[in-house]
């Protein structure tokens, strides 16, 4: 059945194929060739979040994104619009988070002729972005639209960017909306050959020490269930990536915590001794994996990912599995039994009682370590959703925060993009109206996109900003002390900013946190206020990120960093 | 290792820049790319010479796939295929050499396409030796100009069906 055509323009055409795709939100910034449609926004059933930075506007889609496993959509205009996006697109595609982003292009007429506001967006984001189009003819834009939401949501997710003419926007055409997806080029392997599911799990059965290393990939294809469930069956240690905290409950004693550069001592330890590593939905990062011919050297690997191309790019596999994490491992409970594990869960066990998590309380009393905050938060409201920006607030959240569900744990992973926090707490806040959204942030992240106060209070979306200010760039700080002697080149920035008076200019509600005994009762207060709210604890300066191990090393060769007194 | 790949793509805008930057942008070295349409207008074929060992091989083919417009990738291994390039060389001639390359090229069942008075342009296909070893042959007489325009390349029919 194909339905009635009708006559609109290209405008019109893109709010009926947004409809058509269950968009209920988008996050943009207006501008010369985007008039038409913005004329059309302007009474369309479609919330459009207006953000102060096009950057913004991207990072707030895929916090969206991130929070409900919808594909999130922004807009901006041509050029200057176009390239601010570059950022958001780069991490969407690094973390391979579903979006579809729509920019406006000068008409078709003056395309190469350094027009006005003229960029080259499908050029620059060709290698970050899964797929890109130029819209030529707005009879292609519904077909155009229904491959993008397909490409972006499918097999290994990411960003997908439409580029559209301004005379595409205004040309009349006949309407209609094609019902299938065509792609010859495009077919993602959902399910996993059974063949190699079978040998994975004869080799689980013959494994005495096997360890479960789940990623972003758990949380994308919503396997935290089956996770959870086949780690119980074969008796195996779960440790997770970054991008996928959440995939598994922090409490559940078979958890590991993160491993890698930041990760547990025991996550560590378990992956270099381990026989049998099973990686999910992850690709063998190098903040994970450091030295690579050190990474887990006496495993077997079993891999199961959706992109063939992570198999074996960076380490050999045993048994390679493309497919659907989720349908995969539904496969691998029916056919896995037990591994033979009681003794090295006891030495994991051991492990971990003996090298915790661990930082010491200041010395003068009444001083805040970052880490209790993430403690306190997590007490508070351990349904929260915790958003964060790029540095050592965020390996604390990630190492501190009790999370026991997918999609609350929302970060920047691969790119490692600063600024990235507020506005991607904002898209969470929108997409998840019924959570409580804290952005954990610190003082030098925060900056860049602090203007964001103002779309939160605008949009009355009442997200938690927590920064831990250090007066530092506190990473890079971290690394100048032990790596450069302490010579703190460019990375002090105290005293800059009033945070508290920068809250209420926007309108927003500013507390600031200096001791150990606000803390809990401010959060409880931002928690109460239902407004957007910018907490500004003042927390000890020179608190380092530990355990560490340092770039380049195994990951077993963890610096001693003492927690500062 | 030198590889050939035959790689079937949307015959849309772009398509070649898609795939050029997935190279540079991976680090892996094209030799020779060639691109023309199919039997089908709506599919091109490109025949990509690739430097690699098994492993660059393994992510080259892997990250072709996974270019939305790339709709499949073949690569030939040479015993089961048929490849040719075709060459045109502009040679110094003269009254006193121009038999002598004309002899050159009746050898490489090569022909002559256009004669001048101080040069003329050959045109030689084959596999790759045997433009390299005509090259080698004229170049006494002083190449002006020469230009090759890299192999394409087809799997061959089954012996036996």
């Amino acid at each position: 059945m194909t339905e009635p055509t009708e006559k609109m323009i290209g405008a019109r055409a893109l709010i009926e194929c947004l409809y058509r795709e269950g968009v209920d939100t988008i996050f943009g910034y207006p501008g010369g060739v985007l008039l038409s449609i913005y004329d059309e926004l302007y009474d369309a059933d479609i919330r459009h979040v207006l953000v102060r930075h096009e950057q913004a506007a991207a990072h707030a889609a895929e916090g969206y994104a991130r929070a409900t496993g919808k594909t999130g959509v922004c807009l901006a205009t041509s050029g200057p619009g176009a390239t601010n996006l570059v950022t958001g697109i780069a991490n969407a595609y690094m973390d391979s988070i579903p979006m579809v982003v729509f920019t406006g292009q000068v008409p078709s007429s003056l395309l190469g002729n350094d027009a006005f506001q003229e960029a080259n967006i499908t050029g620059i984001t060709m290698p970050i972005t899964k797929h890109n189009y130029l819209v030529q003819d707005a009879n292609d834009l519904p077909r155009i639209i229904k491959e993008a939401f397909h490409i972006a949501s499918t097999g290994r997710q990411g960003p997908v960017l439409i580029d559209l003419p301004k005379d595409i926007t205004v040309q009349e055409f006949d309407f209609y909306y094609p019902d299938k997806v065509e792609l010859r080029g495009y077919k993602p392997t959902y399910k996993g050959n059974l063949l190699q599911i079978k040998k994975a799990a004869s080799k689980i059965e013959g494994s005495k020490n096997p360890v479960i290393y789940a990623g972003g990939g758990v949380i994308s294809s919503d396997a935290s269930k089956e996770l959870l469930e086949f780690a119980e069956k074969i008796n195996a240690p779960v440790t997770t990536t970054l991008t996928g905290m959440g995939g598994f409950p922090v409490e559940h004693p078979l958890f590991l915590g993160m491993l890698g550069m930041h990760g547990t001592k025991y996550a560590n330890y378990a992956i270099q001794e381990s026989d049998l590593l099973i990686a999910v939905g992850a690709r063998f990062d190098d903040r994970v994996t450091g030295k690579l011919k050190a990474f887990a050297s006496n495993a077997k690997i079993i891999h199961i990912d959706i992109d063939p191309a992570e198999i074996s790019k960076n380490v050999k596999v045993d048994v390679p599995i493309v497919g659907d994490a989720k349908w995969v491992l539904q496969k691998l409970l029916e056919y896995s039994s037990p591994a033979q594990s009681e003794a090295w869960i006891n030495r994991i066990d051991h492990w971990k009682k003996d090298n915790p998590l661990y930082y010491v309380e200041p010395a003068t009393g009444n001083g805040i370590k970052p880490q209790y905050i993430v403690e306190q938060i997590s007490a508070a409201c351990k349904d929260a959703i915790i958003v964060t920006d790029v540095g050592q607030h965020q390996m604390w959240a990630a190492q501190y925060f009790r999370f026991s569900k997918a999609r609350t744990f929302i970060t920047s992973g691969g790119l490692g993009t600063m600024g990235y926090g507020l506005p991607a707490a904002i898209g969470a806040k929108i997409a998840r109206p019924d959570k409580v959204v804290f952005a954990i942030a610190g003082d030098g992240s925060f900056q860049m996109n602090s203007q964001e106060l103002a779309t939160a209070v605008q949009e009355n979306v009442p997200v938690i900003v927590s920064i831990f200010n250090n007066g530092y760039l506190g990473m890079v700080r971290q690394w100048q002390e032990l790596f450069h002697g302490k010579r703190y080149s460019s990375t002090c920035i105290q005293d800059s900013v009033d945070f508290v008076k920068l809250a209420e200019a926007y309108g927003a509600l500013g507390l600031r946190v200096t001791t150990r005994d606000e803390v809990r009762p401010a959060i409880e207060q931002a928690i109460a206020s239902e407004r957007p709210t910018v907490i500004d604890f003042v927390v000890e300066c020179e608190e380092n990120v530990s355990p560490m191990v340092p770039a380049g090393a195994a990951i077993n060769e963890i610096m001693n960093l003492e927690s500062k007194e | 290792m030198r590889h050939t790949l035959a790689v079937l793509v949307e015959n849309k805008y772009g398509v070649l820049s898609r795939v050029a930057g997935m190279f540079s942008r991976r680090g892996y070295n094209i030799d020779s790319l060639t691109v023309g349409v199919t039997d089908d207008p709506t599919m091109s074929r490109m025949t990509i010479v690739v430097k690699g060992n098994d492993d660059v091989m393994e992510q080259v083919t892997k990250q072709l796939n996974k270019l939305i417009d790339v709709i499949r990738v073949i690569d030939l291994r040479a015993e089961d295929s048929v490849e040719r390039e075709l060459a045109l060389i502009k040679v110094k001639s003269d009254v006193n050499t121009r038999s002598e390359i004309m002899q050159i090229a009746d050898v490489f069942r090569a022909h002559i396409i256009d004669v001048g008075s101080k040069s003329m342009t050959v045109e030689v296909t084959g596999d790759e030796g045997k433009i390299t070893a005509i090259e080698q042959l004229l170049k006494p007489f002083g190449i002006k100009e020469m230009a090759r325009t890299g192999k394409v390349a087809l799997s061959r029919g089954k012996k036996n069906s």
